[in-house]
């Protein structure tokens, strides 16, 4: 296991949009009881003027105002997505020139479906650990696609979060005391080249891939931290619906009460890259120093994440300088699925 | 393939509209956007870039129901006249309906897509101005 590494500030960004499951039911001819049983009510959409790396930024923008560090100490930026605006020119860049960062940091784009921006998270811990930066800005974002009357697009949603990383100094907003990573060839999720919407495996999107791999990945983390469920004060796990969630932490032993504050996915569907990270933004948003939080990303491919973070003294007094995710949970407006088609692009126009 | 908009213009003017950079002439004091070499008040060409604030209060709008070809997804595009104290703005509302909006609000600075260049060309983005989020 690793040195403790340190989160000095987080931010998160959800678009105000929401498409009620009932529309896309209503539209596609669902029974009632495939929305009911995801656990889903609506889900966030992206606005006409929003993508990925718009609201990657946002996120990041407040997770700077947190952690009131002078941009210029960031010496990398790595950006996990899903769905980047283009296939070729990187969105780090972008970010990194809008906070003020550029020139002198490295600038990345990561892709493991999910997971790419825990890939980031963990990514900068080593780096900043190892003395290359003094700081990591690591972003997960997604506008996520799914095919228009796949089941997918019940929970397809946009969101995104971000994390500053650097060592521990005694000021920080939390400590990372370990962090472990399980990945397998597992293909239970892909898209391929130039196609617009993914595919998935059936009924290998659960079984051999998200429980196989979050249990496998927390598992390992506890056993070699020496660690108890009654350890944790929460527990977050990537949220693909909001029943998978519940389901993985009762076969990890942890109860309902520990995952509820980190669970978004039932207020605005699975935000990709967002998702764990969402969660661990407003888990942080209501902690109290001394708590201990266990965050366990996936992303399909396959590969899970599992960390252990303490929150610090700090913490209170970087709460306030930027919105909390449950501000953006509240800042909503309610869209038809005819909206929803013109905001996502899904009407082919010729320009 | 040629683009429909300018990849140079865009490029040097990136920065000031990511940042919100105008420019304040070190002779007169008048602070203007977007910032440029001489000052738009007295000539000057002794001016400094400056950091704009990214609250301001709306002044006024219009909305414009047929914009060029780039923004078809936005319209109706509401483009407001924002004081944001020590000079004025004029910049695309975003996350706001006609319906909601009134004159005299409080209004932040976001990066947002302002245009795509057709379906291949680069998309430029740039500050729009939505209602404060409170917090």
């Amino acid at each position: 296991m690793h040195d403790p590494a340190a989160i000095y500030g987080w931010g998160a960004y959800i678009p105000r949009y929401r498409l009620p499951m009932s529309e896309i039911a209503r539209i596609w001819g669902w029974h009632e009881g495939v929305p009911a049983s995801l656990n889903v009510k609506e889900k966030s959409v992206d606005g006409p003027d929003e993508d990925s790396l718009t609201i990657g930024l946002e996120a990041a923008y407040n997770a700077l105002k947190r952690s009131m560090i002078d941009p210029k100490e960031i010496g990398v930026v790595m950006f996990g997505s899903e769905s980047k605006p283009y296939a070729v020119k990187p969105s780090a860049t972008v970010i990194a020139e809008a906070l003020g960062i550029t020139p002198s940091t490295m600038a990345s784009d990561l892709e493991f479906a999910c997971r790419a921006g825990s890939e980031a998270f963990r990514a900068i811990i080593g780096m900043t650990l190892g003395g290359l930066v003094k700081y990591g800005l690591a972003i997960g974002s997604d506008t996520a696609q799914a095919n228009p009357g796949d089941v997918l697009e019940f929970t397809a949603s946009s969101g995104g979060a971000a994390f500053i990383i650097g060592k521990p100094d005694g000021t920080e907003a939390a400590v990372i005391e370990g962090s472990y990573t399980y990945v397998t060839d597992t293909p239970d999720f892909w898209r391929r080249a130039l196609q617009p919407y993914p595919l998935h495996g059936e009924g290998f999107t659960g079984e051999p891939a998200y429980f196989h791999h979050i249990v496998n990945s927390v598992r390992t983390l506890m056993e070699t931290l020496d660690l108890k469920q009654e350890d944790f004060d929460y527990a977050i796990f990537h949220q693909p619906n909001g029943r998978f969630p519940l389901k993985v932490g009762k076969m990890l032993g942890f109860p309902k009460e520990k995952i509820l504050p980190g669970l978004v996915t039932p207020f605005i569907g699975n935000t990709y890259n967002g998702s764990a990270l969402l969660g661990l933004a407003r888990v942080l948003d209501q902690a109290k120093p001394g708590q201990r939080i266990l965050v366990a990303p996936f992303g399909s491919g396959a590969g899970s994440d599992a960390y252990s973070i303490v929150v610090g003294e700090s913490i209170v007094n970087r709460k306030s300088k930027a919105p909390t995710v449950d501000d953006y949970l509240v800042r909503k407006k309610t869209v038809d699925y005819a909206m929803y088609t013109k905001y996502r692009s899904i009407i082919t126009r010729i320009v | 393939m040629s683009m429909e908009y300018s990849v140079p213009i865009y490029w040097r003017n990136r920065v000031n509209y990511y940042k919100l950079i105008g420019g304040r002439c070190k002779k007169c004091g008048r602070v203007f956007f977007p910032p440029q070499s001489r000052c738009p008040y007295c000539s000057s060409d002794n001016v400094e870039p400056v950091s704009l604030p990214r609250i301001g209060r709306l002044l006024s709008y219009t909305v414009s129901y047929n914009p060029p070809e780039g923004y078809k997804l936005q319209t109706p595009l509401i483009i407001g006249l924002i004081d944001l104290g020590e000079t004025r703005i004029i910049a695309q509302l975003t996350d706001v309906s006609l319906e909601e909006i009134s004159e005299g609000i409080e209004v932040e600075a976001v990066v947002r897509k302002i245009r795509e260049d057709r379906t291949a060309g680069l998309i430029h983005y740039g500050y729009k101005f939505r209602p404060v989020i409170s917090h």
